[in-house]
């Protein structure tokens, strides 16, 4: 039954999607309508050859499901390694702008590649790792297999659709302007079907668990999800211009659009980058370390603490404009609060190895792990600072917020996600170990050296642009043109460039170490005999 | 006869406050309530158990779950 109902849905959206197609009032609304039509169809086809076969085995609920999670893996290093090459050439780019080429020009100059570089780290990267390792961390937390049987694989691949759409419409010109939350309101409303279907999967995980309470890691995974879906939809209020076009029109105007912009841009970091990936830290550094986290009492203060007060901190990137005063005020005072959970949860990571640092000289997965909470630290004491007004009258609009960026997207979720891949793979693919333990300490010295230059050359360049911005004669008169500074960046930028190489090589490293260890790994041995008690 | 967003703004800045503040704090109080140190120290080690498979639908915890706390 449920198999018609879909051949039903997929024939519907296909024929819809082909009407839309040849209504389209612009190219991009066409290509992505064509792109619908023609992924519908081959579902459809999909479908149809599986309709009435028999079911091959019942519903097993004695093991998990790891499929999505294996490919959702598989996804990971495949998007990151894309995100970090596009990011390495627009560093590029700013440093020698003849790679803006003449014949590529509207398409793969830097504005078109700057959000598809941003959408793929961030959305593709870090979100199909945040997916495929909350469905592996629920299940294995609830010790339930996880809900809704082909959901979590619509979830995946419905994801990666948005990918899709998203990625290509930045290539073709389409874009609502809002920083985070390019894509046009059919990719939104899509995206939102999916993250329903999300939170389905993860609540209904979670409902049938076995264990009689909630493991930390999935409240931060559960606030990320329903916060995300909060923003997404609030953010993204839009009228389109025509249902055959792509464009639409804010329902926000003025101060009060800037200000749901960035509500939702701070809480995308807040809980897509943080939470989410602090479910991640909260599940996967006790495994490694085979230690249990060094305070639950501080891992839940840390998660309350952060929810009551992140979702305040918004308006910093606001100073100094036509929002009233109280409220950039309110803004700053509340990041500063910040410092408190963040490094209450830096340090919770970090005393989770008190009596086990030794690991650390023979796991380089664990020190991938621990350099990260690291950079959780450095990155959340940096960010408050910034947010204050006068600090931010200096480093606002400069290279220093990118550097800033970086050090937490590289060094915190970056090193976090590769580390939660080394733990997955060998576990996924029933390996005993890595195919390559040196391999992963050159990629963590070449991730570690690269985030080193990226930062360092970012601080440089951007106070002293900042500086240079500001600095007036005796007569009151500017000193310098913007185009003085652009020049004076140059050294830097060449710097920036070399850290994303190095960084793209380590991750380069690490997927031809996973590769290897899924192709030619040694099979752990299957049957396990009953443990004996130690 | 006053605006919404002035209704809103003063019962954020006196009700909507305090409720926040007492949730907060009553959270934190009973995080340390009597007897939670032992429900904490198990939920710590519930990555430990169940790694390979799901729990068995007659029992509610792991049956060799105790054997498979963290090495400490």
């Amino acid at each position: 039954m449920l198999d018609y109902v879909k051949l039903l849905i997929l024939g519907l959206v296909a024929v819809l999607a082909a009407i839309a197609a040849s209504y389209a009032r612009d190219m991009l609304y066409m290509i992505h309508m064509i792109l619908v039509m023609v992924t519908a169809t081959g579902l459809f086809l999909w479908q149809l050859r599986r309709t009435d076969e028999p079911v091959s085995a019942e519903v097993l609920e004695t093991e998990y499901m790891d499929g999505p999670v294996r490919v959702g893996v598989a996804l990971t290093a495949f998007w990151g390694v894309v995100g970090f090459l596009v990011g390495v050439f627009i560093a590029f780019q700013l440093a020698y702008p003849q790679l803006n080429f003449d014949w590529a020009q509207g398409y793969m100059n830097f504005g078109r590649l700057r959000p598809l570089h941003t959408s793929a780290v961030i959305f593709a990267f870090g979100g199909t790792a945040l997916i495929a390792s909350s469905f592996y961390v629920v299940q294995r937390t609830s010790a339930a297999r996880m809900w809704g049987g082909g959901l979590a694989w619509f979830v995946l691949w419905g994801y990666q659709f948005f990918i899709v759409l998203a990625a290509t419409s930045y290539i073709l010109g389409g874009s609502q302007s809002r920083e985070y939350a390019e894509p046009e309101w059919y990719i939104d409303l899509w995206l939102t079907v999916v993250w329903v279907a999300y939170l389905a999967v993860f609540m209904g995980t979670l409902i049938k668990r076995k264990e009689p309470h909630i493991y930390v890691a999935n409240w931060f995974y559960l606030s990320f999800i329903v916060t995300v879906a909060m923003l997404h939809v609030v953010n993204n209020l839009a009228v389109p211009v025509s249902i055959f076009g792509s464009r639409s029109v804010s329902l926000f105007s003025g101060v009060q659009d800037a200000m749901t912009q960035w509500w939702y841009g701070h809480n995308a970091v807040g809980f897509f980058l943080t939470a989410g990936f602090l479910g991640m830290m909260y599940y996967f550094i006790p495994k490694q370390a085979e230690r249990p986290v060094y305070s639950y009492k501080l891992s839940i203060i840390h998660f309350w603490a952060l929810i009551f007060i992140y979702i305040w901190a918004g308006p910093h990137h606001l100073h100094y404009t036509a929002l009233p005063d109280w409220a950039s005020t309110l803004g700053m005072v509340f990041s500063i609060v910040l410092w408190m959970p963040s490094w209450g949860g830096m340090i919770n990571g970090l005393m989770t190895l008190s009596g086990a640092w030794d690991k650390l000289r023979t796991d380089p997965v664990l020190r991938m792990m621990v350099t990260s909470v690291a950079f959780y630290g450095m990155s959340t004491f940096e960010g408050p600072m910034m947010s204050i007004r006068a600090v931010n009258s200096l480093s606002h609009y400069t290279d220093w917020t990118i550097g800033h960026v970086h050090s937490g997207a590289l060094g915190w979720n970056g090193m976090i996600t590769f580390g939660m891949l080394y733990y997955l793979v060998p576990k996924l693919w029933n390996r005993q170990a890595l195919y390559s333990l040196r391999m992963v300490s050159w990629h963590y010295w070449l991730a570690t050296i690269g985030i080193v230059l990226y930062a360092a050359s970012m601080w440089v360049t951007g106070i002293m642009e900042g500086l240079m911005w500001r600095e007036v004669d005796d007569q009151g008169f500017l000193v310098n043109s913007f185009a003085d500074t652009v020049a004076a960046k140059f050294p830097m930028y060449v710097v920036r460039g070399l850290g994303g190489v190095l960084y793209l090589g380590g991750a380069l490293i690490m997927a031809y170490n996973l590769w290897m260890t899924v192709r030619k790994g040694v099979a752990k041995a299957t049957t396990t005999a009953a443990a004996p008690a130690e | 006869m006053e605006d919404t967003y002035t209704i809103m703004r003063i019962f954020a800045g006196t009700g909507g406050l305090i409720f926040m503040f007492l949730a907060f704090i009553g959270m934190i109080l009973f995080i340390f309530r009597p007897g939670s140190r032992k429900v904490h120290q198990d939920s710590a080690n519930i990555p430990f158990r169940h790694d390979d498979k799901p729990a068995r639908s007659n029992e509610t915890d792991g049956s060799d779950a105790h054997l498979r706390e963290a090495r400490q």
